[in-house]
């Protein structure tokens, strides 16, 4: 007998005897089924929340140094920090003068405020005041328009720089360039509109921006606003270096003698990313235990209703024994069987768990690639032919006259 | 030309405890091509040992089995299936059909475990089926069937590959008088067709309808006899038993 059609045979008579015990399989398959849901979702979940965090953390550079009093990433307490002297704006001139490593170095100030357009107003807009250097340092991508120059920066000019979002809220149905907007009363002339660079993580907007020269910002918030300084590597091969060269600048402004620790922080996003990395790492490795367990569990009723399938069908093992079946034939049909029956689970649990994603893509960031879904239909695959193995082999290598006589 | 062989079989049972089981003591038997036996033995007497010996489903301890000539006595468990499979074809008192299965399903068994062809199974169960008369019930399953059509489902079964042996174990006994009369009434059309045919029993009237007698006692042949025409047992000399 051909190794196909013993798998032919096997599914036709697989089909049969789960058809005979219809409830029986489905509630065998209910394992698998939330096995599959939990497993998938678990990861459409974690795949979703990197694929946000690299969006989210795309914004910020990878090329890119931030100078700043407060660490992003620290085990030490917060008022080891909190006694820093603050930044200045005037340390964004000295480093460009200084350093040799670094592209484009600008410093940045930002606060809410509000906008209007006539009689439309945006709240909560994410003000920013910066000097022109800033399109060098972020990768700043315009919908519409451009930034504003040296000279216009220097010379705080009345003109800004709006994201998306403010942009959608003000200008439903116009184009926001050289239009007058105000910003805390004060007006500005629209040069132009980022493109849109979406939500950090789906929490907040990164779109809800205007972005106004710094000689401005300190007109309307006043000076008392401590900076960021970002600093753009022009090698990104040569990171370390660049932030050696940044610190030994940054001591010198702040006069540090040798003895003497840093009194700032030099961020960058790998910080972010290895704490990223390190969280979804122990999310996943939790959600991937807890899942499989719930898989095995699965299994285990597998195992069990197809030693129930053996021994019910004992006797008809022995008759086609009887009648010539081999070893492997009666071990195929029974582990088809058991892989129908997980496969079955799988489907449907992915069928479940497709959905399902996208309801909770609404509370958190959830994708789930074909390639999953695959993973998801193996697993269950696997799952069926483990489970399946033992139960299987034990009635391949029932002795047809034993068999035969069972009742 | 000798379709079946045995010489000095024997087979005993490991009970555990070192406590052993003799079922059979050496049994030589011959049986030809074309014969018609009937084996006959109380409960007890090793005749359904010996039937599952004959059969392939059990292999003896010691002693040869030579079936169409071939060493099946160290045969394995994939060797013996695929004896089983073209060269004996089984009819069991219980019918041994798969419930789930219709007729034309159950006939086709043996030929897909051969490995034929779907349209050439299909076709061959069909004319099988309809040679023992149950052309019209093909798609019924055992359940929907007569004890007596269920008998010939399994006949067909049995016929199905072109058997060197129809093995049968009490074909009659789970069937009315009638309807067992009918079913041994084949049994001679297929033994006049040609075929050989190896009858297990403990009637002695199912019995009379088989040519020779091989009657077992004790793990051991008590006698081997042909029967006349008549059906009355010919009277052989002690003697020519033991040659025998």
């Amino acid at each position: 007998m051909t190794f196909g059609a013993e798998f032919k045979e096997g599914f036709k008579l697989s089909f049969a005897a789960l058809n005979a015990n219809k409830i029986r399989a489905v509630l065998t398959m209910l394992g698998i089924i939330i096995g599959i849901v939990s497993v998938t979702l678990m990861g459409a979940a974690i795949t979703g929340l990197g694929k946000a965090f690299d969006a989210s953390i795309s914004s910020i550079g990878a090329d890119v140094l931030y100078v700043q009093k407060w660490p992003w990433m620290s085990h030490d307490e917060w008022w080891k920090f909190r006694n820093r002297r603050d930044l200045e704006i005037g340390y964004a001139d000295k480093i460009r003068r200084d350093a040799t490593l670094f592209a484009a170095v600008a410093p940045v100030v930002g606060r809410l405020g509000t906008i209007k357009y006539g009689n439309r107003t945006a709240n909560n807009v994410q003000v920013q005041g910066t000097t022109a250097d800033l399109v060098y340092v972020s990768n700043m991508n315009f919908k519409e328009g451009r930034f504003f120059t040296d000279v216009e920066s220097r010379g705080d000019r009345p003109l800004a720089v709006v994201g998306t979002d403010v942009a959608d809220q003000l200008f439903p149905n116009q184009d926001p360039v050289g239009k007058m907007i105000k910003v805390n009363g004060l007006p500005f002339r629209i040069i132009g509109v980022r493109s849109k660079q979406g939500s950090f993580l789906g929490m907040f907007s990164l779109d809800n921006q205007v972005i106004i020269p710094i000689g401005q910002f300190q007109n309307i918030y006043g000076t008392h606003f401590h900076p960021t300084i970002e600093a753009r590597v022009s090698d990104p091969k040569n990171m370390d270096n660049a932030t050696e060269e940044l610190r030994g600048i940054m001591r010198k402004i702040r006069g540090l003698s040798p003895s003497q620790e840093d009194d700032f922080s030099i961020n960058q996003q790998d910080l972010l990313t290895n704490a990223f990395n390190k969280i979804a790492g122990i999310i996943g490795g939790v959600g991937i235990f807890v899942t499989a367990l719930s898989l095995f569990v699965g299994g285990i009723g597998i195992m069990n209703i197809m030693f129930v399938s053996v021994t019910e069908r004992t006797k008809e093992i022995g008759i086609r024994k009887a009648l010539g079946a081999k070893r492997r034939t009666i071990l195929i049909q029974f582990l088809i069987e058991s892989s129908l029956i997980c496969l079955g689970g799988g489907l449907i649990g992915l069928a479940f768990s497709y959905p399902l994603s996208m309801l909770v893509d609404k509370f958190l960031p959830t994708a789930m690639p074909i390639s999953l879904a695959f993973i998801g239909i193996l697993l269950s695959l696997a799952v069926g032919v483990v489970s399946g193995i033992i139960p299987a082999s034990r009635a391949s290598k029932l002795d047809p006259v034993e068999a035969l006589r069972y009742e | 030309m000798k379709v079946i062989e045995l010489v000095k079989v024997n087979k005993v049972y490991d009970m555990g405890a070192e406590v052993q089981v003799q079922a059979l003591k050496d049994i030589s038997i011959s049986i030809e091509r074309g014969e018609y036996v009937a084996i006959m033995g109380p409960s007890g007497s090793g005749k359904t040992t010996l039937m599952n010996i004959l059969g392939c489903l059990d292999t003896p301890t010691s002693g040869l089995y030579l079936f169409d000539g071939t060493n099946v006595s160290e045969m394995d468990d994939n060797d013996l299936a695929k004896i089983r499979n073209q060269g004996i074809g089984f009819v069991f008192q219980t019918f041994n059909l798969i419930p789930r299965s219709d007729a034309l399903h159950n006939v086709e068994l043996p030929l897909i475990y051969s490995g034929v062809p779907v349209s050439e199974r299909k076709e061959r169960a069909r004319s099988t089926l309809e040679m023992v008369g149950l052309g019209e019930r093909i798609h019924h399953k055992p359940n929907e069937l007569s004890g007596g059509q269920r008998q010939r489902v399994a006949i067909a079964r049995a016929l199905i590959n072109n058997p060197s042996i129809i093995l049968a174990d009490e074909p009659t006994g789970n069937l009315d008088s009638k309807t067992g009369d009918e079913i041994m009434i084949f049994f001679e059309e297929l033994h006049a067709k040609g075929n050989t045919i190896i009858l297990v029993t403990h009637e002695e009237y199912i019995a009379e309808h088989a040519k020779r007698i091989i009657r077992i006692k004790d793990g051991m042949v008590e006698s081997d006899l042909p029967i006349e025409r008549n059906g009355k047992v010919k009277v052989s000399h002690p003697a020519e038993q033991v040659k025998a």
